[in-house]
């Protein structure tokens, strides 16, 4: 399994510097080059131009330049933003990092265990009204254009209904007050449902070992506790009105983000269910007379979580991508409306670093499928 | 395939076997198909759209004054305040800047099948080429296409387009090809590979290599054939992509064209209707009905026509 996994890390390495020089190509293959904004002013002589062409390393060779590009990628140096100046593109990501993972790690893991238990379901229930019904609306909401979708909905819940607000992703005048920013907010929320998940995986994992009897419902008991455990500590903090606030500005674009992605799951889960259910051992285990739920979720639908779960994996990379849409939409400060904006005002190195970097991610979580699979599906491990 | 195999006299020319062959799969597939009634929903709505399409050059020769009613440029001289609502001149009103919505809807749903269309034949191609090549030859040819492709997989579409739309001039045509080019080389490639894999080590294969077949030969007559079912497949799932995509960018006014189902929500946007709820529900609501409308049933024919190709999918 180790060399297996060896390999594969090999691959993706080679992968991902080919992904840079793409990159790299992109950026060389359009007209001109960041000097050429000073050729339109008459006052800058061409020997100040030269300079800073130097300054950018512009003077060198193609290859030699991609070397440079390389070298400063992997010190973590993605060149100084032109919208934030003289702020560097690595601080701007890091700064709207955090929002984005809260946003679309929680509205990820609530899709995905929504999408699983409605294809479970029509799977099981094959060719029944049930089918129909949660399919056909399934992929509209899956293919539904995301702007429109959003806006109906921010206008149905903020305006007409009022219960939440409209965009952005604080109350400034609640902010001004404290002595902390955002972020420092974001990052212990991060934290706090990295432990809690953690927690509760180990839970789960011991109880299975274990072969506790009900653990269905020990489990259900430990995940409340958690949860109870989060709240408690963040109501003692004394941050938990500011915890609230973002909860409140988070909860629509939550809303939007599973409403919009859990068919992919349903679908997924339902084709690796109807695969699964053509097995012998499922066909055994009716003639056995087991119990329909018991062949259903113990039988099927733990073999059919394999692809589920891969899948789950790549859709937390895509994550920080698909927000581009949802984030414009709700003014939400994270990476995509950082990519549109720096797209929009031509904020070049911006909009490429984060670009890159969500490349970066993407491989991160190519490599935790990997690693994963093997370690769900010893049939990988023995090639 | 000779005439004997399909209980053909042999008189029969081998163009008219293939034919009635043809025509026997494409039956066979139908009564599949025909058996998804998701997927016969699909196809409704996409005929509707074809229809819409079809009928606005005709509308416009005949009945709609092209100085009002024109998509880009018409204005509507009758209405005091733009946008008007839905009236019997303009079933869904007009927008913002006094174009008739009806007409812009009809005109966009013509060049959103050219768009989607023309990305699908660029998937078609470039996948099936890049899967078939990669398949037959193996070794150097087949790990350096395959790394390409994964490279491609790995790029986030929409962040992706948005970087391309801003670093070159995209128009319509060149939105379709780049769209093509990423489904086709990067997922679908790789899909159509392990598929030509699987043909490659057939007996016919080996028949046809012995018989004294060109490399060229085989590919193009004896497994490129084969895998355009799946290909088929792909390309329904590539045109809901397209439009997709071509909508989002637009609705960021990213991409150099006129008039498009995303264009209009732009406008409605711009002039700043976007949260007038159902007071403008003309301005918003046709157009994003639409763009989801079509994108889902394309989705929709998509995976009906999977559960027809992947035999594992069927009921039993």
């Amino acid at each position: 399994m180790v060399g297996y996994l060896l390999r594969r890390w090999a691959q993706m390495g080679v992968t991902f510097v080919a992904f840079l020089g793409l990159v790299f190509l992109l950026i060389q293959a359009q007209p001109g080059d960041y000097t050429q904004v000073y050729t339109l002013d008459p006052n800058i002589p061409p020997e100040s131009r030269r300079a800073i062409a130097a300054a950018f390393g512009l003077d060198r060779p193609v290859w030699q330049q991609f070397f440079v590009y390389l070298g400063n990628f992997f010190r973590g140096d993605l060149g100084v933003s032109f919208e934030h100046y003289p702020r560097s593109v690595m601080s701007v990501i890091m700064e709207r990092l955090p929002r984005t993972l809260i946003l679309f790690l929680t509205a990820t893991v609530i899709a995905f265990y929504l999408g699983f238990v409605l294809g479970k379901l029509i799977a099981w229930r094959r060719g029944r009204a049930v089918e129909y019904v949660f399919t056909i609306s399934g992929v509209y909401l899956y293919t539904v254009f995301t702007p429109w979708f959003a806006l109906v909905l921010m206008w149905l819940f903020a305006i007409k209904l009022d219960w939440l607000p409209v965009g952005k992703f604080i109350t400034p005048e609640l902010w001004v007050r404290s002595s902390v920013d955002s972020n420092y907010v974001f990052v212990r929320l991060l934290v706090t449902a990295a432990a809690g998940s953690a927690l509760f995986l180990a839970l789960a994992v011991l109880l299975s070992r274990l072969r506790v009897p009900r653990a269905g419902l020990v489990l259900a008991g430990a995940g409340a506790a958690s949860c109870g455990l989060a709240v408690l500590g963040w109501g003692l903090s004394g941050y938990g009105p500011l915890a609230l606030d973002i909860a409140e500005h988070i909860a629509l674009p939550i809303l939007v983000l599973t409403l919009i992605s859990f068919a992919g799951t349903m679908l997924l889960t339902r084709n690796s269910m109807l695969e699964t259910m053509r097995e012998d051992y499922v066909f055994a285990a009716r003639a056995r007379g087991l119990p329909d739920n018991m062949v259903r979720d113990r039988y099927v639908a733990r073999n059919a979580l394999l692809p589920v779960v891969t899948s789950f994996v790549f859709s937390l990379a895509f994550a920080i991508d698909g927000g581009v849409i949802t984030e414009t939409i709700f003014s939400w400060p994270g990476m995509g409306l950082t990519l549109l904006n720096a797209a929009v005002v031509e904020d070049i190195p911006l909009a490429v670093g984060a670009f890159v970097f969500t490349g970066v991610f993407v491989l991160v979580a190519h490599l935790v499928a990997d690693v994963l699979y093997a370690f769900l599906d010893p049939r990988i491990r023995y090639r | 395939m000779t005439g004997e195999a399909v209980g053909l006299p042999l008189r029969a020319s081998r163009w008219q076997v293939r034919a009635r062959l043809l025509w026997r799969s494409w039956r066979e597939s139908w009564a599949l198909f025909s058996h998804n009634r998701v997927g016969l929903l699909g196809l409704g709505i996409i005929a509707l759209f074809g229809l819409m399409a079809l009928a606005h050059p005709v509308l416009i020769r005949t009945v709609w004054d092209p100085l009002i009613y024109d998509p880009v440029v018409g204005y509507s001289f009758d209405e005091v305040l733009q946008p008007a609502p839905p009236s019997a001149r303009h079933l869904l009103g007009t927008d913002p800047l006094g174009r008739d919505i009806l007409s812009q809807l009809m005109h966009s749903a013509r060049a959103e099948f050219a768009l989607g269309l023309m990305a699908a034949l660029v998937t078609v191609l470039v996948g099936t080429a890049i899967g078939a090549v990669s398949a037959y030859y193996g070794g150097l040819i087949d790990a350096l296409l395959m790394r390409m492709a994964d490279i491609i997989v790995m790029m986030p579409t929409v962040s992706l387009l948005i970087v391309l739309g801003v670093l070159f001039d995209l128009n319509m045509y060149s939105l379709a090809i780049v769209i093509g080019i990423i489904s086709g080389f990067g997922g679908t490639a790789i899909i159509i590979k392990s598929q030509a894999l699987s043909l490659k080590v057939k007996p016919y294969i080996e028949a046809a290599r012995v018989a004294g077949g060109s490399h060229r030969h085989i590919i193009l007559v004896h497994i490129v054939p084969n895998l355009l079912p799946l290909a088929f497949l792909y390309m329904m799932f590539t045109v809901t992509a397209a439009i997709f995509s071509e909508a989002v960018l637009s609705f960021f006014g990213i991409l150099n064209i006129r008039m498009s189902w995303g264009i209009m929500i732009h406008t409605a946007q711009n002039a700043g209707y976007l949260l007038g709820g159902t007071r403008y529900w003309w301005l918003l609501m046709p157009a994003g009905v639409s763009i989801t409308l079509l994108c889902g049933s394309f989705y929709l024919v998509g995976r009906a026509l999977d559960e027809v190709v992947n035999p594992r999918l069927r009921r039993r």
